[in-house]
């Protein structure tokens, strides 16, 4: 619970920062919110050498609507996503992570390049096939979603790079569901199941499934989508597709649940997350 | 005037509390202070090989680094365990601040750093460099006794640490004579106390004489202890129980570090401050619980009961801490409940495993009873197919016969079981409840509800009962009260309890209000500094209000008798003629002929004239209070869930609790009690659990895998209250601060179970964790292992079969 010897930069600027994570080296850690590096760091299960602390930098912050997409800067933090009814699923999966005191410091940046799992927001950006904004010194690239979440707590981010915006596409006319399940309301997912379902003529035009924690990255129930895509609408398709969720998933087991039952979870919170998404979809 | 008494005052504590300006231990700097890291094991069970110092020791503002061998001089005796019934052996191994030789279990400290700082302290603590041999390791107390089993302590040749057995009546037969015989096996999982203060202890030196703040519920019990250990006269040491954040019995201990921070104080001349880390609390502060009972009940066809017969094991971890072998024992007097018997035997055996040791948390042994026969007699009523409370009804203890002597020989003070179960069912619309059941049912909505009709054993004193020629606790437990009215009138309380959390600042106040006229917003009360007051026994086992509340009240009565003497002498009247009325202290009769209480101790302190020489100046007195018999608080609660059938997560979507504790001083405070305990048992039913793998590794060591509920978890809760006076003390008070805990968890797993009917579920062993509770539905097995709780599918439950030793008792 005492974190080991660290330096300390607080960055203003985000060159000021890329300059320092430069300067730090491959133990230099960005800070942002805090809420999943400080716990890992006061058990010493990460232990960086200098913290670049980006929390003053409110040019990362902020929801903007550009281009038929949402632009999402870094530090956004839960608690604003939350609040931003527009953003439909988003802010509901935000308002449901940890509890109010970590949605007020937790940032949709920091949870995307801790890439963990279990967290709420790498499922749904996979969903939306969305994309970061990274810069570094050498410039500026935008990372597919597919592309970020590599292994367990692993993204395809740099040691000198800062997601700078979160882009996600707006998806006009979807519907979506959000299912979480939790032993307690603040824990991280057991499983968690993303949808979003677009609707015409009474048939699935496209959807999207996203899945949390049931992998060492979210994942895509590719399976479930193509069950479902370009044909009827209904419970009793949704339910059949739904049986698809969990397939080619190993889910790691844990004292609270089997990968067979993170399994069985999967499809049956990928039923209920697409009849949400349908009924919004209708 | 209204007597304060009875009045939902709000709490004195919290403006202090809620503010941030309460004192906690790990609050207080002095000058020069040290800081402790402790270097702990992370093997279950080994030999430790080496123990290299020298990185640490070159540290920069490292100030010692010590092995138990180092520090073999400080300690005199080891960590005291203060059970020894007549008649019984106890296997009680040595059990040193730090480990000397072998380690027995995760976390078992070998090592402390002393630094400048704790962050430099921690680092520090790092670059000790031990050696271990592992050694074979036993976490499963029914396997650890049988053949073979590697042995915690080996000089004993074996696991047990001890058997006691208690009966009254033919057992054998009572069952021999009932119609119908159920058996059940009932694991009662282990827990963390998880107070949210974690512990915290500084040792201070000054000139010949030592001081310990400690986040203790017993500072008195500590100090002569720890003055034992030290080698050290008692009055040598001083311990202060600063402000305390809650401590359900996890503080109720004398703990290795307490004793360490007071032998480094006096071995480097200045303070040492160790503070608990949350993962150290996981695995180091003792944990609860933990036994398996083996229940076997009878009844006639008609639901009369005969007998009970019960076989514990008790894992009690790798050491005896201050009552380790006790705990289970505990709940012995009330293990048949509310319910007459013909012939009840209870067995217990302990057991050694490579686990922290186990010890009092809420409830203490009450719990577990409770649950067994709650359940088990919910079981009978299936096998009668009989109403649960009908069967209940039948076999309650009727309120004209009490007091009632148990088969045990307990005698339960007073009680009135018929009338809280009515009183739950005016709350609690049962038929209505079973409509709707059926409806949602059609719905595929598994809702249940379950009963928990509980009885409990609180106050501990009395003394004769429990000391070293009752049950064989080295100790007594009357309490002790000092009421100190100043000379404005003002008054302060000095209490042998220990609040920490209970509302007893603001509890005690009332009581001394009321007989000293004075408002309780003019009282005080102190306690938790050996230096101050006189010498008391702690809080723990619901036992503040009705032994040390009852002291207070002896002692304001004392005062209040001097006062009118003083009255009368100022009023030139007799005093039997003087009455204590609206805050007055006025001649019967004559209510133009006052004084106030202020008048009277300005004139106690400073005597006029008119005051006889014989009437002694100052107005204080001190009581001493040791009950006749302990308090038995009962009540009826139900608890309503909702079952996903689909997932397996159970949500508890009501809860109605009727209390009966006598009657009540602030009923906020024991508002406040009875939510907070059903919230403890609620995390016992549905989420906590302390798990160790087959190697002895602490699975459960934080917050997120130990999961405490939160409110988000849990209903607003409905209360109610009977109130059964006590006669056992004046107050006619019984305790609070357990019972919802103590009744809670029977009715959340029968909920479970009731709601689960449709799918032919007759048992579930707690935590209903949903992973268990889907595998139940589902059929596959009972997914309810008493080991870690997970990854495979085996299920234990097999009704009946009993362990392999302890039906054949040996214990006297």
């Amino acid at each position: 619970m005492i974190p080991a010897e660290f330096d300390y930069v607080r960055a203003d600027s985000v060159d000021g920062a890329l300059g320092a994570l430069a300067e730090g080296g491959e133990d230099a850690k960005l800070l942002a919110g805090g809420h999943s590096l400080l716990p890992l760091m006061k058990l010493r299960l990460a232990v960086p050498t200098v913290l670049v602390d980006i929390g003053g930098l409110d040019e990362l912050r902020g929801v903007e609507r550009e281009n038929g997409g949402w632009r999402v800067g870094a530090l956004t933090t839960h608690a604003t996503l939350q609040d931003t009814d527009e953003l439909g699923v988003v802010a509901r999966a935000a308002s449901l992570i940890a509890d109010q005191q970590v949605r007020n410091r937790g940032t949709i940046g920091g949870s995307l390049a801790h890439g963990d799992p279990a967290s709420d927001l790498p499922g749904v950006l996979l969903a939306f096939d969305g994309s970061v904004t990274a810069r570094s010194g050498g410039g500026e690239r935008e990372i597919a979603a597919a592309d970020l979440f590599q292994d367990y707590l692993t993204t395809s981010l740099g040691a000198d790079e800062v997601i700078t915006t979160v882009n996600m596409p707006a998806l006009e006319g979807y519907g979506w569901g959000y299912e979480k399940f939790t032993r307690r309301a603040e824990d991280w997912a057991m499983v968690g199941v993303v949808a979003l379902v677009k609707a015409s003529g009474g048939g699935c035009e496209d959807v999207r499934i996203g899945l949390t924690h049931m992998g060492p990255t979210p994942l895509r129930a590719t399976a479930a989508e193509d069950a479902l895509r370009g044909g009827p609408l209904d419970a009793e398709r949704i339910a059949a597709a739904a049986e698809h969720a969990a397939d080619g998933t190993e889910p790691p087991g844990d004292a609270n649940a089997t990968p067979d039952y993170k399994r069985h979870l999967a499809r049956v919170l990928t039923r209920r997350a697409l009849e949400s998404a349908a009924a919004g979809a209708a | 005037m209204t007597p304060y008494v009875g009045q939902a005052i709000r709490r004195k504590e919290d403006p202090r509390m809620i503010s941030g300006r309460a004192n906690y231990t790990d609050d207080i700097s002095l000058p020069g202070m040290l800081h402790a890291a402790i270097v702990r094991s992370p093997e279950a069970h080994a030999a430790i090989v080496s123990i290299d110092k020298s990185a640490a020791e070159q540290r920069s503002g490292v100030v010692a680094v010590l092995t138990g061998e180092d520090m073999a001089p400080d300690f005199a005796s080891g960590l005291p365990m203060a059970w020894d019934p007549p008649g019984v052996d106890i296997n009680v191994p040595d059990h040193w601040p730090l480990k000397r030789g072998e380690v027995k279990h995760v976390g078992d400290p070998v090592a402390v750093v002393v630094a400048v700082d704790r962050y430099l302290a921690v680092d520090a603590a790092e670059d000790v460099i031990v050696e271990y041999d592992p050694k074979p390791v036993v976490v499963d107390p029914e396997a650890a006794l049988e053949d073979g089993a590697p042995l915690v302590w080996e000089q004993f040749g074996t696991n047990k640490t001890h058997e006691w057995a208690v009966g009254g009546g033919d057992v054998a037969a009572a069952l021999e004579a009932a119609d119908v015989v159920v058996e059940q096996r009932v694991p009662n999982h282990r827990t963390s106390g998880a107070p949210i203060e974690p512990r915290a202890a500084i040792g201070e030196p000054r000139a010949e004489s030592l001081t310990l703040y400690s986040t203790t519920q017993i500072p008195h019990i500590a100090r002569l202890l720890l003055a034992g250990m030290l080698d050290m006269p008692e009055d040598k040491l001083r311990v202060i129980a600063p402000d305390v954040g809650g401590g359900f019995g996890a503080k109720l201990q004398v703990y290795g570090e307490e004793a360490l921070v007071l032998a480094l104080a006096r071995r480097l001349g200045r303070a040492v401050k160790w503070t608990e880390s949350r993962s150290e609390h996981m695995t180091t502060s003792h944990h609860g619980r933990d036994q398996i009972a083996y229940v076997t009940l009878g009844a006639k066809r008609d639901g009369t009961l005969t007998g009970l017969k019960v076989r514990i094991v008790a894992d009690l971890g790798a050491y005896m801490q201050l009552l380790t072998p006790f705990i289970p024992e505990l709940g012995f007097p009330v293990m048949g409940g509310c319910y007459r018997f013909d012939a009840i035997d209870v067995h217990f055996t302990g057991v050694f495993t490579n686990k922290m040791c186990t010890d009092a948390i809420r409830g203490a042994g009450r719990p577990e009873a409770t649950y067994w026969i709650e359940l088990t007699m919910d079981k009978l009523a299936r096998e009668l197919d009989m109403d649960p409370l009908e069967l209940r009804r039948r076999n309650f203890i009727p309120k004209e016969e009490f007091p009632f002597e148990t088969k045990l020989g307990i005698v339960y003070d007073s009680g009135d079981y018929h009338g809280s179960l009515d009183r739950l069912l005016e709350n609690f619309d049962i038929e209505g409840f079973r409509r709707e059941q059926a409806e949602l049912r059609e719905k595929g909505i598994h809702r249940g509800v379950g009963f928990s009709t509980w009885v409990e054993v609180c106050g501990l004193a009395p003394s004769r009962a429990v000391g070293p020629q009752g049950v064989g606790l080295q100790a007594a437990f009357w309490e002790s009260a000092m009421v100190r009215v100043h000379p404005s009138g003002s008054a302060t309380v000095y209490t042998g309890t220990s609040p920490h959390g209970q509302g007893l600042d603001t509890s005690f106040a009332q009581i001394a209000a009321d007989r000293l006229g004075i408002d309780p917003e003019n009282v005080d009360v102190l306690h938790g500094d050996t230096d101050q007051g006189p010498w008391g026994w702690g809080t723990y086992g619901s036992r503040s209000l009705s032994v040390g509340g009852e002291a207070v009240a002896k002692a304001a009565e004392k005062v209040q008798a001097k006062a009118k003497r003083i009255c009368a002498a100022l009023l030139e009247a007799s005093p039997d003629d003087i009455e204590l009325a609206d805050g007055r202290f006025q001649v019967r009769g004559s209510p133009d002929k006052a004084k106030t209480m202020a008048e009277i101790a300005f004139a106690a302190h400073v005597p006029p004239q008119e005051l006889p020489a014989e009437i002694e100046p100052g107005l204080e007195e001190n009581s001493f209070y040791d009950p006749e018999n302990f308090v038995f608080p009962f009540g009826a609660h139900a608890c309503i869930v909702d079952v996903d059938v689909e997932t397996g997560k159970v949500q508890v979507v009501r809860y109605v609790a009727v209390d009966d504790c006598g009657p009540a001083i602030n009923p906020m405070l024991i508002d406040g009690q009875v939510h907070g305990g059903i919230v403890h048992a609620i995390g016992q039913a549905l989420y906590e659990q302390i798990v160790y793998d087959e190697d002895g590794q602490l699975v459960t060591g934080t917050f997120v895998d130990y999961a405490l509920p939160t409110a988000a978890e849990v209903p607003s809760f409905e209360t109610d209250r009977t109130e059964t006076p006590s006669p056992v003390n004046s107050l006619g008070v019984k305790g609070i601060g357990e019972a919802g805990t103590i009744a809670a968890t029977p009715a959340v797993t029968a909920a479970v179970i009731d709601a689960l009917q449709p799918f032919g579920v007759e048992w579930l062993d707690m935590p209903h964790t949903p992973m268990r509770v889907w595998n139940a539905i589902h059929g596959h097995g009972h997914g309810n292992g008493h080991g870690p709780p997970s990854l495979g599918e085996h299920g234990m439950g097999s009704a009946g079969s009993g362990p392999s030793s302890p039906d054949e008792g040996g214990a006297p």
